[in-house]
């Protein structure tokens, strides 16, 4: 075990407390004016996140939850929910109504976890697969496009080809907003000026006039 | 009878004096700049990582969100030190025969932590915890630097409670809109302080007097 010591190189968990003060013990002219030299308080008997420890083979203070655990208050009994099927189908409605705040949230989410490889507008050509990534389908292709919402869901689940599972990234609820904002980016590219309520298309074409 | 002591140790008597006095208020000085430098505070310092990893190029060259390495960031103490799966989501992919990515495969081959040196660490009597920092409005850079810059990490702060009380008096000096918390580019506009008045209102941030209570953050 690595043991750079003293609490600011941060790793220092684990240290044995003789090579903390042998280090300790070069400082020791200056501790009149140090206040006092010792770190039983900067280096507490306790672990926190990410911390070495000597008792586990493989070192980690966090022990990996034993496949099937479920957390009190965490039974996952919404199929639709956790899983996106509905009667074994893939389900084609969220489990829950998407407010304007439920988007919002997805798109947020959306910008974080998925822009890099599917860029903003959806197209699959965000900044990892200019950089090389195998290029997603666009969602804007009559696939994706006729695809029930519970499939997008199931991809970030699950992962898709090269795409890895998002599941320990991306909350359930998260992941369902995440599907809306795709449906969202979906009718952006094919919206006609026939979707705009009258009030709003004089605004819409001042813009485009303006633009030109 | 004769004088003890010759006029000269007059002279000597100052001196000493003097000197003492000096001698203390120099040795306050240099160990004060000790404690400032970064050979005690490991600001501006760069560690030696098991791979090179560069902010500048995935948070700066990429845009990557920071939420997209660090998850937990906005719901837990820890902003979250990404699984080695994370890294893989890519590198699967990319950068496939590098040499310098070779711990990272190594380790997921073998469900093995990576063990990266940590830069940024407060003593254990501090009960720092990122979420409610980040909630409230205070960006990743006001404590973490300019880290869209940095090729290898280094601390940017002390991380000393005069710099956390800094803020913790006056959280209007530092406090940013919510949806620029994570721009690492962010750059505070000059009304910062009249905007940071309005946001502290906004988000309720506590009370100076409480924000600087002991067991805020000594618990």
């Amino acid at each position: 075990m690595k043991s750079k010591n003293s609490w600011r190189d941060g790793d220092s968990v684990g240290v044995k407390p003789a090579r903390r003060w042998r280090g300790l013990l070069g400082l020791a002219a200056l501790a009149i004016f140090a206040g006092g030299c010792r770190q039983d308080m900067h280096i507490q008997p306790k672990y926190l996140p990410y911390q070495e420890t000597p008792f586990f083979a493989d070192g980690r203070d966090e022990r990996p939850v034993v496949p099937g655990t479920v957390a009190r208050g965490h039974l996952r009994l919404d199929d639709l929910l956790y899983t996106a099927k509905e009667n074994g189908e893939v389900a084609d409605k969220f489990p829950f109504p998407m407010t304007r705040e439920d988007l919002e949230r997805g798109r947020q989410r959306y910008n974080i976890y998925c822009t890099p490889c599917h860029a903003y507008t959806g197209s699959g050509n965000g900044m990892i697969v200019q950089r090389g990534f195998p290029a997603p389908p666009s969602f804007h292709i009559d696939r994706l496009r006729q695809a029930p919402v519970g499939h997008f869901y199931q991809v970030m689940t699950d992962g898709y080809g090269s795409m890895y599972s998002y599941a320990a990234r991306v909350e359930p609820e998260d992941r369902w907003r995440i599907a809306a904002y795709i449906r969202v980016l979906q009718l952006s590219q094919h919206a006609t000026i026939e979707d705009v309520p009258e009030v709003e298309r004089p605004k819409l074409n001042e813009q485009a006039a303006g633009s030109r | 009878m004769s004088q003890i002591f010759h006029p000269a140790t007059n002279v000597l008597a100052r001196v000493t004096i003097f000197g003492a006095l000096i001698l203390v208020a120099v040795l306050g000085g240099v160990l004060y700049e000790i404690e400032l430098s970064p050979f005690y505070t490991s600001v501006n310092v760069t560690r030696e990582q098991p791979v090179p990893f560069s902010h500048k190029h995935h948070a700066g060259e990429l845009g990557l969100d920071c939420r997209y390495c660090h998850t937990t960031v906005e719901k837990s103490s820890f902003a979250g030190v990404p699984p080695t799966q994370t890294c893989m989501t890519c590198h699967s992919q990319i950068w496939t025969n590098s040499s310098m990515l070779e711990p990272v495969r190594l380790s997921y081959r073998t469900d093995k932590s990576i063990a990266w040196t940590r830069v940024n660490a407060v003593p254990q009597f501090v009960y720092f915890d990122h979420s409610i920092h980040i909630n409230k409005g205070v960006g990743c850079t006001t404590c973490h630097g300019p880290i869209a810059q940095m090729p290898l990490t280094y601390r940017a702060q002390t991380l000393y409670m005069s710099f956390c009380i800094d803020c913790h008096r006056q959280p209007e000096k530092y406090v940013r809109p919510r949806d620029q918390v994570f721009n690492p580019n962010y750059v505070a506009p000059a009304n910062q302080m009249e905007l940071g008045a309005k946001l502290v209102a906004e988000y309720k941030i506590q009370d100076p007097r409480h924000l600087q209570s002991c067991s805020t953050c000594h618990r």
